[in-house]
């Protein structure tokens, strides 16, 4: 956010910061030990508040739970803005120094008031009020998010709703304040980091900066495109116009992983060539021509990976790979001697000492002071910089040594797929502790706590569709149906209902998501899918 | 924070205030034993071994938990404080399995010549569940001749942990790390009373039954190995246990984006446990279920490359997986 | 906080006697059936927790009494109502003897066994009672004046307590008779009944009604608190520390500087007054609340409003039903009245009272292991530094004074601190209550000037009712004392002069024909089923120790009967060195004692 893709805090500074703002985030299940840094500020007093369809074990913990409706965040935020700006408690010394955009965001915002974000979000107006007020007035805030802000249509336009709310109270660039996205993988910001993204190269570099690129281009000895590649969801939109043919998988399973499945998988079918590295033969390796094995990289192999918190820290070899399986990096390696290019075979440490000579934030991360310094957060420009704790410090230099950062204004859009009389339940998605995306990984050892492949109700609608918790229900969707057991869930109001993501294969919850995706990010509507539910009768 | 100046065994030193008596000897060269004491947690001063004599206090007092005060005189080695720590060391050598001790305190039992046979023979072990069901203030009649113990059969209810109370000196760090120390979860408390207090889930029942989420960052903390990894377990009944010839590896764990360094602890190719680094700033030595148990998918234990430790691995899972 | 929760529900009678003390619950997030107010919105979290955690105890006292043990679907709706998580509330309950965790009769007969009664007929009570599930052995019930002493819980009915029982007694009242109330003159002295007029702080007891005002007001009641809200916090506590007055609980900590070591933290001060009177052979404070309620809820005042305090605990035990229904009656009237709540006695000071009950847990009588009780934790105490006045009940600045330290106060109050000084001697100021029992002709309290001999003590409870053996002296966490100590003066100085203590001023005469081996093992096991269990030395020394001593006493030592003794003389020191609080500290104090007198162990 403002110029570069990464939280702008460190973990412990939610231990001491005054409020927190959990937002779309089941982060006790989703990333336990992020949340037990949290509890340390809950329990040194922080207050909290908890936004989230679902009252879920993260939401127990608030003080305030606002359970809004799936796909309101913005009216909710926007509500919370106008409230902040009505009742005069917006910081207008930062506003005015750090920002640009005010007047126009103010506009924008002037008709959510809080009436009218009741009647959108479905939380009664005082506890928006409360919210607004507290946040505006707490000296630090935190607001912390995960995918229940980004896997909607408009997931951009929801993180950007967040970050006006600290532009309108300087809650960024101190210690303590601050807009914390956690990341759902373990190496998502590290893929981002070296460039993992279709604009951008190493280092958050922009691929279109002819300057930058030239460097790239010299030490590589090869030319890069300066046009920007194609997101996750622009390349299915590419193989269904034939444009793509050839598709090459890295550690992904985007048969089971991606909405809309069924498409996903006509169009991985519909391929005219199709590989896949992986270390497990995925279902969208059993649909390829050529499989190579890979090594496990945290375990197997060695290199660097990059957490919510921008720290950058080792993975380390501690197993032989099994049969032929090998390391990312030697299979990149062999695969360019095959093309004619002769790479050698070089180690990790190696391939870090060129990145980082080419992405100045990674220039002072040498492994041994990753070693000595339990790993290094960006940016980290020299071998003397300790790592940078906090972002955007410099917002509250004055003068402002950068540009000032814009207020986007955001339109609440609701949810593409609308409940009606034949799909009147919002189904959403997300994660259980003890179990990770599609399963692949969490699978391999028992947990006594996994709860399998089912779909969670109110009690409420449970007792109107005549249901006992085990009953086989048909759930459909405008794009598909499956039959899944049905189990209870007080976090859940009626007319709301959740399915985890790990189970494809007994319960595929993404052959039922829609894939109206974020035009900016490529991130699907994961969270907002239109369902019927009803009991499977058996005939005998 | 401002120095304090004290003495410890008639050296002085300062060190910031705030600090604990046990910082402070340890700052002056003097480690000390502990056993319910660690870095992570807070102090709950119970196991007594760490006890220092201080000019002017009338009792021992736990170097653990005491705050530095200017002047103070500490004294690590006097009598009362040889003598209490020997016995105490002997009150849980004879009612508790200490063969899991780190060499550290073993060492300390040497130097403080603990003899825990003083008391009588070990009382048989009580059956399973009986110190469970003991009710506050019921008297239990010592059985003549014998030294009552907190033996009893371990408790293993699922493929991850094992509970094995027969090894609890009952230290609070469990109940601390699944509780406000760092997990929040609260499954397990002491219950009960006197020699009858005993860690506990609601009523006995079993842990997965129970609020327990597998975190396993009880194990992670008990310093007697009554709770210990359901692989450890096996291989060490198994006589495979070897951490001679095992290595310890950090790396980062595979699941989510919050960056938990782990410890792989490998034998023959194997990963046998996981920890976490007490020192590193994310974790505290904290894990969840996915960064403690979900490195099964990288060994395939069933596979021809069979080898003792996998058998009992396998074994040690059996029946657990879950169906496709 | 996330709760999870086994599949056991509450039944009708368990969630009305919870919500019968919570109030209903305000929300379906919090054990109530949810409405469409709740689908939006729910208030709740940890600070909401920490603020109800100290409903706890009550509740599941509430839960016991109601249907006579703490069920799962009863502890489960607790937690729910509390957010206090289940294994929580189970350690709570698993502590206090008082609450039991597995189904038993609706009602149990408690019938005392410890060092008075077992020499007074309640083991033979116990012996003719045997074979029945609903009768067990207790601690002392704080009734030695009165053996044998039976404490009978009673699911959905008050508890009640009986005096002077018989086997019959027992049978009648478990098998449901009504236990009779007796009449206020039962509450009764001694002294009072032998006609002394020069009794103070006894004198109402037995002579007025304990449930009037107006009786209390007619003798003299009040006219320390009404003299004490002129004269100011400031120049209280100058009379008190000019009375000299220490701590009757034990400690025997002067009052004075107590209360100034409060006064000089912060503004958000506590007041507790600590009636869980547990130490075997102790009975004063009972019979002081019993008899006198008004005199501790008006002491309790004028200490709140000395150290400038909004809100007083009082902890009673719960082995004294009685003691605390007419507390809570005298509280009820005060408040009416103006005596107590907003502005007491139209002076500006508010003050109020809140009654707490043990659950059957000597610990709790420890200052710090009674806070934890309150709060809702288990009473386990916390190791001090920090002490009370620095970090009290909820981390607060709290005086926490015994009930016949304050019931001086009205005193010291009318009569000036000098006055007050002027009994006793320079280092034990004023008067004192003693408990008599054991081998005396007149059990009961006894009201003397400090100084006063134990011959003198024992001559005034009628003598001994035979040669006398040896006294304990302050409790079992006191010490046996030979007949030639008899003319030692009872005060502060004096006993500690000759290495014992006061303690909680028992005065129990043994005779000659005393079965001393009987007495060790049975305090030994008191101490054993009392540890908390917190501390290694303790919890694990009480255990060796009576198992030691079994072996003494037994003849089947194990590597001869000096190793033992050696062995007890080792096992006493750790403990007394290296526990956390005084119980440790002193449970072996009566065994080193009785070895030292030769009453047990090796006496030819």
């Amino acid at each position: 956010m403002f110029g570069a893709a990464g939280g702008t805090s460190s973990y412990e500074e939610i231990e001491t910061t005054d409020m927190i703002v959990l937002w779309g985030s089941n982060a006790r299940e989703a990333h336990p030990i992020f949340f037990h840094h949290l509890l340390k500020g809950v329990r040194n007093g922080a207050k909290m508040y908890a936004v989230d369809p679902r009252r879920t074990t993260s939401a127990q913990w608030a003080d305030v739970w606002l359970g809004i409706d799936v796909g309101s965040d913005i009216a909710l935020a926007n509500a919370i803005g106008r409230e902040i700006i009505v009742s005069e408690l917006t910081d207008g010394n930062f506003i005015a120094r750090a920002t640009k955009g005010f007047e126009a965001y103010a506009a924008a915002v002037d008709e959510w008031t809080l009436e009218r974000a009741e009647e959108v979000t479905g939380v009664p107006a005082r506890f928006v009020e409360n919210l607004a007020h507290d946040y505006a007035t707490a000296d630090t805030a935190q607001v912390c998010w995960t995918l229940g802000i980004t896997e909607h249509h408009n997931g951009t336009d929801n993180v950007l709703a967040l970050i006006n709310l600290a532009l309108l109270t300087g809650h960024v660039g101190r210690y303590g304040a601050g807009l914390v996205p956690i990341r759902g993988q373990n190496n998502v910001q590290g893929g981002g980091d070296m460039g993992a993204l279709p604009n951008k190269l190493p280092g958050f570099q922009d691929v279109a900066d002819d300057e930058i690129r030239g460097e790239f281009e010299a030490a590589w000895g090869a030319t890069v495109p300066a046009d920007p590649g194609l997101h996750l969801s622009l390349m299915f939109d590419a193989m269904e116009r034939g444009e793509i043919r050839s598709l090459f998988v890295l550690g992904e399973n985007p048969a089971q992983s991606e909405a809309d499945a069924t498409r996903t998988r006509r169009l991985l079918d519909g391929l005219d060539f199709l590989l896949v590295q992986d270390i497990f033969m995925t279902k969208t390796a059993e649909m390829a021509d050529v499989v190579l094995p890979a090594a496990v990289a945290w375990a197997e192999g060695d290199g660097t990976v990059t957490s919510s918190e921008r720290r950058v820290q080792r993975v380390r070899r501690a197993l032989e790979p099994p049969g032929e399986a090998k390391d990312d990096l030697e299979i990149l390696a062999l695969l360019a001697d095959r093309l004619g290019f002769s790479w050698g075979m070089p180690t990790a440490e190696e391939i870090w000492g060129e990145l980082r000579g080419l992405s100045p934030m990674h220039a002072g991360m040498s492994y041994e002071r990753l070693d000595q310094r339990g790993g290094i957060q960006w940016p980290c420009p020299d071998l003397e910089h300790p790592g940078t704790q906090f972002l955007h410090g410099d917002l509250w230099e004055d003068p402002l040594p950068r540009e000032p950062v814009p207020f986007i204004p955001t339109e609440w859009v609701p949810p593409v797929d609308e409940l009606t009389d034949e799909f009147p339940i919002r189904l959403t998605t997300g994660r259980r502790l003890d179990s990770y995306n599609t399963g692949v990984q969490s699978e391999g050892f028992s947990s006594p706590i996994r709860v399998g492949g089912i779909i969670e109700v109110s009690p409420e609608d449970g007792a109107a569709l005549g249901l006992t918790e085990g009953d086989q229900v048909r759930v459909s969707s405008r794009r598909g149906a499956i039959e899944v057991p049905v189990s209870f869930d007080r976090s859940l109001r009626p007319g709301l209902a959740f399915m985890a993501i790990h189970h494809p294969d007994e319960a595929d919850a993404n052959l039922l998501t829609i894939d109206a995706w974020d035009p900016l990010a490529g991130t699907a509507e994961f969270k907002a899918t239109a369902v019927g539910i009803e009991p499977v009768e058996f005939s005998g | 924070m401002k120095k304090v100046h004290l003495t410890v065994d008639g050296a002085a030193i300062s060190v910031p205030g705030g600090a604990s008596i046990l910082q402070a000897c340890r700052a002056a060269g003097k480690p000390q034993p502990t056993l319910c004491y660690l870095e992570t947690l807070t102090p709950v001063n119970t196991c007594r071994v760490c006890l220092v004599q201080v000019t002017g206090s009338r009792t021992l007092v736990p170097s653990c938990s005491r705050i530095v005060e200017e002047g103070m005189e500490v004294a690590t080695d006097s009598e009362p404080v040889r003598h209490t720590r020997k016995v105490v060391f002997e009150f849980l050598a004879s009612s508790v399995d200490l063969s899991l001790v780190d060499a550290e305190t073993r060492e300390w039992m040497d130097f403080y010549d603990v003899d825990p046979t003083r008391y009588g023979p070990a009382a048989p072990a009580a059956p399973a569940g009986a110190r469970d069901a003991r009710q506050a203030g019921h008297h239990q009649v010592p059985q003549p001749g014998w030294a009552e113990t907190v033996a009893q059969p371990a408790k293993i209810q699922d493929e991850l942990f094992v509970r094995d109370y027969g090894k609890c000196i009952l230290c609070y760090k469990c109940v601390e790390a699944c509780g406000p120390d760092a997990q929040n979860t609260f499954a397990i408390q002491v219950a009960g009373r006197g020699f009858d207090a005993r860690i506990s889930t609601e009523f006995d029942v079993d842990l997965t039954s129970s609020a327990c989420v597998y975190c396993g960052n009880c194990i992670g903390v008990c310093p007697t190995g009554a709770l210990i990894f359901r692989s450890e377990y096996e291989l060490r009944n198994a006589g495979l246990w070897d951490e001679e010839a095992q290595t310890v590896t950090r790396t980062v764990c595979s699941y989510c984006g919050v960056g938990c360094n782990l410890e792989l602890w490998v034998q023959d190719n194997r990963i046998v446990k996981v920890t976490s680094p007490m020192d590193h700033a994310v974790t505290a030595g904290h894990l969840c279920i996915k960064g403690r148990f979900g490195y099964q998918y990288v060994q395939e234990l069933g596979g021809p490359a069979t080898t003792p430790i996998d058998m009992v691995l396998a074994a040690g899972r059996e029946g657990g997986f879950v169906e496709p | 906080m996330d709760l999870h929760f086994t599949s056991a529900f509450p039944s009708t009678p368990e969630r009305v006697a919870v919500d019968r003390l919570l109030g209903g619950p305000p929300s379906g997030w919090t054990g109530g059936a949810r409405a469409a107010a709740d689908y939006h919105v729910a208030l709740g979290g940890h600070h909401h927790a920490v603020g109800v955690r100290h409903r706890l105890l009550p509740a599941l006292q509430a839960v016991q009494s109601a249907i006579g043990w703490v069920s799962p679907g009863a502890l489960n709706y607790v937690a729910e109502r509390l957010s206090v998580p289940p294994a929580d509330v189970y350690a709570v309950a698993s502590f206090y003897a008082l609450l039991a965790t597995e189904q038993q009769s609706l009602r149990m007969a408690h019938v005392c066994e410890d060092v008075s009664c077992r020499t007074r007929g309640s083991l033979r009570l116990l012996e003719s009672l045997a074979g029945r599930d609903d009768v067990v052995p207790s601690p002392c019930l704080g009734q030695c004046d009165r053996s044998p002493a039976v404490l009978v819980q009673r699911a959905g009915e008050y508890d009640a307590s009986l005096w002077n029982a018989t086997a019959e007694d027992v049978a009648e009242v478990l098998e449901g008779a009504t236990p009779i109330d007796p009449e206020p003159g039962h509450y009764g002295v001694p002294q009072s009944e032998l006609g002394s007029d020069r009794l103070r702080l006894l004198r109402r007891v037995g002579t007025i009604d304990p449930y009037s005002l107006d009786e209390y007001r007619a003798t003299g009641g009040y006219a320390a608190l009404t003299k004490a809200l002129t004269m100011g916090p400031e120049e209280l506590i100058e009379e008190v520390k000019r009375a000299g007055i220490r701590g009757r609980g034990g400690a025997a900590f002067p009052v004075g500087a107590k209360w100034e070591a409060v006064v000089g933290q912060g503004p958000d001060r506590m007041l507790v007054c600590n009636a869980d009177e547990a130490e075997p052979g102790t009975f004063k404070d009972r019979g002081v609340m019993e008899g006198d309620p008004f005199s501790l809820v008006e002491a309790m005042t004028i200490a709140g409003y000395a150290i400038g305090a909004g809100r007083g605990f009082l902890y009673i035990r719960g082995e004294y039903p009685r003691a605390a229904r007419h507390v809570a009656s005298a509280l009820r009237t005060a408040t009416e009245s103006g005596l107590l709540g907003d502005n007491v006695l139209g002076s500006g000071f508010s003050f109020d009272i809140e009654i707490r009950m043990g659950g059957g847990a000597y610990i709790c009588g420890e200052e710090t292991a009674l806070f934890n009780s309150i709060e809702g934790f288990r009473g386990e105490p916390r190791q001090k530094p920090p002490y009370p006045a620095e970090a009290g009940l909820f981390g607060l600045p709290t005086a926490i004074n015994n009930v016949e330290t304050l019931i001086n106060l009205p005193l010291i109050v009318l009569e000036g601190g000098a006055a007050y000084a002027s009994r006793g001697t320079a280092a034990s100021t004023g008067i004192k209550l003693f408990c008599l029992s054991g081998d005396v002709a007149r059990p009961g309290v006894y009201e003397v000037d400090f100084g006063t001999t134990l011959r003198q003590l024992i001559d005034l409870a009628g003598g001994p009712l035979e040669e006398i053996a040896a006294i304990l002296l302050g409790g079992v966490s006191g010490s046996f004392v030979g007949p030639d100590l008899l003319d030692l003066p009872l005060t502060f100085e004096d006993t500690h002069a000759v290495g014992v203590s006061l303690g909680t001023a028992v005065v129990m005469p043994f005779g000659v024909s005393t079965d001393f081996d009987d007495l060790a093992l049975r305090i030994a096991a008191f101490f054993r089923d009392e540890s908390c269990g917190q501390c290694v030395p303790c919890r694990v020394g009480t255990v060796r120790q009576e198992e030691a001593l079994h072996r003494l006493i037994g003849g089947v030592p194990l590597n001869g009967a000096s190793s033992d003794l050696g062995l007890l003389a080792e096992i006493d020191e750790a403990m007394r060195m290296g526990s956390i609080c005084g119980l440790g500290h002193t449970a072996g104090n009566a065994i080193r004692s009785a070895i030292a007198l030769g009453l047990i162990g090796g006496r030819p």
